[in-house]
């Protein structure tokens, strides 16, 4: 029977190091995924993933298990990336970012879209929307961005996405609604095709 | 309806709360033109592809954990067993000085020394106040004391007592 994530973790503070690799296996595809969608820097985000991995294992001793793993775990990484996006440190390397996004040449290297178009039209098609949807993500406010990247992305809770989020359940709701409101006017021609299809 | 919505869409509406949005859905195109806009925003959402860490990602991970410092107690700090004892000793030495008795004063004494301190301030005071006209060329030049000094005599002197003969 598969250990939860919880008893992974008091078998890291137990000791076992193996658990702390299946934790580790487990999650830094999903971290590393939300970490890029928040800061938008491949680089960054493979820092900041290693940085929330290394707190965790830090904090290994001190560990209670109050609240879901990925409550905890989710709660460091965005905190981490808020800071990292109100950095200025970094803003020297989110301007060469953006300025990429405007040739659309590191950025789609970065994204490595899975080769399931045939034709290089297609895949063209693919990597625009990608680009799309990533740009219209990015250009919510901060929270937002965190709220929908952690409902849809990761398909959190509620209740672990407010925890994570420092608010309350229906204040999430709201955000969630405004976040999505405004992806769906950003996106409107992906959406708008997609209505008139069905 | 606004907070209703995304709970309802993303399936997570209890059963009360799903039937309630429903019943809203079927009698508002608005917010049915909107359900089906955010549905489809959903799966475009889903166009997002998924990104994978370098190949390096758990070794640059094991080398910032090896790095860690390993925990340490407190006399694991100390450099060497002298230092660690000069530190006990310097602590110990402290809180003896700290908690020893301390030598009190009669009131006697006390309001003794306070008198003579108050005679020295005030001869002190004193002398500092008439310091000013001291210095005062006009004030010391009135003063009576000091006419009453027999004036030496000088040439100008003889000539008029000579004329008053």
């Amino acid at each position: 029977m598969a250990r939860t994530d919880v008893q992974l973790m008091l078998d890291v503070k137990a000791g076992d190091e193996k658990s702390f690799e299946l934790l580790l296996r487990k999650y830094r595809t999903p971290l590393v995924n939300f970490l890029y969608r928040m800061v938008r820097n491949t680089a960054i985000a493979e820092d900041l993933a290693q940085e929330v991995f290394l707190r965790v294992y830090r904090a290994r001793q001190e560990y209670a298990p109050s609240a879901k793993f990925t409550t905890w775990m989710f709660r460091i990484a965005t905190n981490l990336a808020l800071n990292s996006v109100r950095d200025n440190r970094h803003r020297q390397m989110e301007i060469s970012m953006d300025q990429t996004i405007d040739t659309g040449e590191d950025e789609i290297q970065a994204l490595e879209v899975p080769d399931r178009a045939p034709s290089v039209e297609q895949k063209l098609v693919a990597r625009s929307r990608a680009e799309l949807i990533m740009k219209a993500i990015h250009s919510l406010p901060e929270k937002q961005r965190a709220a929908v990247l952690l409902h849809k992305y990761q398909e959190l809770d509620y209740d672990e996405i407010a925890r994570v989020l420092e608010c309350s359940e229906s204040a999430l709701k709201s955000l969630l609604f405004r976040a999505y409101e405004t992806l769906r006017v950003q996106l409107a021609p992906l959406v708008n095709n997609s209505v008139k299809v069905s | 309806m606004e907070g209703k919505l995304v709970e309802y869409l993303d399936g997570r509406a209890r059963p009360a709360e799903r039937r309630a949005v429903e019943a809203h859905l079927s009698g508002c195109a608005t917010c049915r033109t909107r359900a089906e806009e955010f549905r489809a925003l959903w799966t475009a959402l889903e166009d997002l592809p998924e990104i994978f860490p370098s190949p390096s990602f758990d070794a640059s991970l094991r080398a910032r954990i090896a790095a860690e410092p390993a925990r340490r107690g407190f006399w694991e700090w100390m450099p060497s067993p002298r230092l660690a004892f000069a530190v006990s000793a310097l602590v110990i030495l402290s809180a003896w000085i700290s908690s020893a008795p301390r030598v009190i004063k009669s009131p006697t004494v006390i309001s003794r020394a306070v008198q003579e301190s108050k005679v020295t301030a005030e001869k002190d005071f004193g002398m500092i106040r008439d310091l000013p006209e001291l210095e005062n060329f006009d004030v010391i030049s009135k003063f009576d004391a000091l006419s009453e000094l027999p004036v030496p005599p000088t040439a100008s002197n003889e000539e008029m007592k000579k004329e008053t003969r």
